[in-house]
């Protein structure tokens, strides 16, 4: 497929900070792209590369086969872009808002089309209120609608489900969705949040310490239906033996940090807690952790901040 | 681009904080006004009190000196000292403003220029200057033609006192008030070259007025060594040169000659330095912004 974002090399200091190192990506069109890292890990940085925000030290961009570095104003006026917080004029109401994005923007709107659009996100009945009386929620939909008011071909979308309640999180996901599959846009999304990035990207790309770890779809890079399964156990030996002279010794996949690790489908793990508490060996912990967490935490500094992420 | 400026002049304008420089020069002039209205010869008194030995005046004549023309430039007087701080709570908010908000950042992710977009911050920020100082014209000279009707304007110079008759004082005013806006654009300038390297807007305000405070201090001082290095240089030294439309040439009988100007040269020259700054100043921010990484 044409990629859409071609990074060569691109690499960002600031002063004695090497934020970017010799990061080189593509973006394929029409495809939901997860960009995936810690906190720190230089995500924020690349994403306001994407959008002009941050001037590279070197490397180079090129989105829709332009180099942006010449042709920002071509660029920008096919992107949406909301990097970190979607931060509006909060003493305008939401139209206003969307109009004075719509004009830079480059687009000329109605008041039709700009409340088709608050429709769109659903704050069609908040449209003249002023921004300051809006939810965190609603102000990040009002972000989106932005974003999308000139309809552009791509979408950059910084940690968009940051500051949101569990269903502000599952209408972001569903939004991100019907902007990809039912509209055709192209959609950049970064996020700490693994279970969401998994639910919604395409392929994904997955960075720390500025530098490129892993790049590719989904679907090579893991299976999403394989699950690591952690028990502690009052006698790991005796676990480990029982484990595998029963039906379940394919499961057994190591012991570590006094924890005895099995690699299960989803498909198996239904019935799986009485199966282990069958083997008459007491069990004092047991913690599934899904299989894309458990890829990023081995690809990112061998696990040591996991307490964080799970955070 | 012009889209662009309504957008800009539409965000200044729905600001409350906008309305404030307009509500304390209202509340100045009014004051002023409401002041002389009452006492106004004790004023006239206290002008004329270095000229009681030399010159013998009537009462009626000193009524006729406190007019509406003698208000404004009591006025002007007064308040152009303060407006740059009035000019500088916008321009200075304009860069620094945004940062601090966050819009810079979804701004700056718009197919819009950051030359186009510092331009029309800029002069969205000298429109503001402009309609604040016509609020000022309207309130002061309007205003005070109004109340207290017009007649021949006196001037008080150091050596001397000069009468501008009547009909020669009104394009004056236009005049002083045009160098005006051009003195508090170069203000404005500078607000908004410091809101460029600033992340909120006390910041740059703040800076600009402690710039305008320093250079007033080194204009007014007399040392013969600044006098001739650094004070023909500072912008504050050019800001109080609109004063010369009021100084008139005079014939060999000593009366002001219609339509003149004493010296229109260093009026010139203050514009020319008052531009040279102005366009130094967005020049230099212009540049900067272009430049910069938006990381807030």
């Amino acid at each position: 497929m044409e990629p859409i974002i071609e990074v060569k090399n691109l690499r960002k200091e600031f002063a004695d900070l090497v934020a970017v190192d010799d990061l080189s990506f593509t973006v394929p069109t029409g495809q939901i792209y997860g960009f995936l890292g810690q906190n720190g890990a230089g995500k924020s940085t690349t994403m306001r590369m994407l959008v002009d925000l941050v001037r590279p030290s070197s490397g180079n961009i090129r989105i829709f086969g332009l180099d942006l570095s010449t042709h920002r104003k071509e660029i920008l006026r096919q992107t949406g872009a909301i990097i970190e917080r979607p931060d509006l004029y909060k003493y305008l109401t939401a139209l206003e808002n969307l109009r004075i994005f719509a004009t830079m923007s480059g687009t000329s709107t109605s008041k039709k089309m700009l409340m088709d659009q608050l429709a769109l996100v659903g704050l069609a009945e908040r449209a003249n209120s002023k921004v300051k009386t809006y939810s965190q929620g609603m102000k990040q939909r009002l972000g989106i609608a932005t974003a999308l008011v000139h309809n552009p071909k791509l979408i950059i979308l910084d940690e968009p489900t940051n500051g949101l309640d569990p269903q502000g999180i599952a209408d972001m996901r569903n939004m991100i969705l019907h902007l990809c599959h039912d509209l055709g846009k192209t959609l950049i999304v970064s996020s700490h949040l693994l279970s969401e990035m998994e639910l919604v990207s395409d392929s994904m790309l997955i960075i720390d310490k500025g530098k490129k770890l892993v790049e590719g779809l989904i679907s090579d890079l893991f299976d999403p239906a394989e699950t690591l399964v952690e028990v502690r156990t009052a006698d790991d030996k005796l676990f480990v033996e029982r484990l595998k002279a029963s039906h379940l010794d394919k499961a057994f996949h190591s012991t570590a940090n006094g924890t005895v690790q099995l690699k299960l489908h989803k498909n198996e793990l239904t019935g799986i807690l009485r199966q282990l508490l069958d083997l008459n060996v007491p069990l004092l912990s047991f913690n599934a952790r899904h299989s894309l967490e458990d890829y990023f935490l081995n690809l990112t500094s061998g696990g040591q901040h996991v307490e964080a992420f799970k955070n | 681009m012009w889209k662009l400026l309504k957008i800009e002049l539409f965000k200044i304008f729905k600001r409350p904080r906008t309305y404030i420089a307009f509500g304390a020069i209202a509340a100045i002039v009014i004051l002023i006004q409401i002041a002389l209205r009452f006492d106004g010869r004790s004023y006239v008194d206290l002008l004329l009190n270095n000229l009681k030995d030399s010159f013998e005046m009537a009462d009626d004549f000193k009524d006729k000196l406190l007019n509406g023309y003698l208000i404004c430039f009591v006025i002007l007087n007064t308040l152009l000292i303060q407006l740059p701080l009035l000019v500088a709570l916008v321009a200075g908010d304009s860069i620094a403003g945004e940062a601090n908000m966050g819009t810079l950042r979804l701004s700056l992710t718009r197919g819009v220029s950051r030359t186009e977009f510092m331009l029309v911050k800029f002069i969205a920020s000298v429109i503001y200057t402009f309609f604040l100082l016509l609020w000022m014209a309207l309130l002061s000279l309007f205003g005070s033609m109004l109340i207290f009707g017009v007649n021949d304007m006196i001037v008080l110079r150091s050596a001397s006192i000069e009468l501008i008759p009547v009909s020669d004082v009104f394009w004056r005013y236009i005049a002083a008030f045009g160098f005006a806006a051009a003195a508090l654009t170069t203000v404005s300038a500078l607000a908004f070259l410091l809101s460029v390297f600033a992340e909120n807007s006390i910041g740059p305000i703040i800076a600009t007025m402690s710039v305008v405070i320093v250079f007033t201090i080194l204009s007014e001082m007399n040392i013969p060594i600044y006098d001739r290095t650094i004070k023909p240089w500072l912008f504050t030294t050019h800001m109080v040169a609109w004063k010369g439309f009021f100084y008139v040439k005079a014939d060999s009988d000593g009366v002001a000659i219609r339509g003149s100007i004493e010296n229109l040269h260093s009026i010139l020259r203050s514009l020319c330095i008052l531009v040279g700054y102005t366009i130094a100043f967005t020049g230099t921010a212009i540049w900067v912004f272009r430049r910069k990484d938006i990381l807030n």
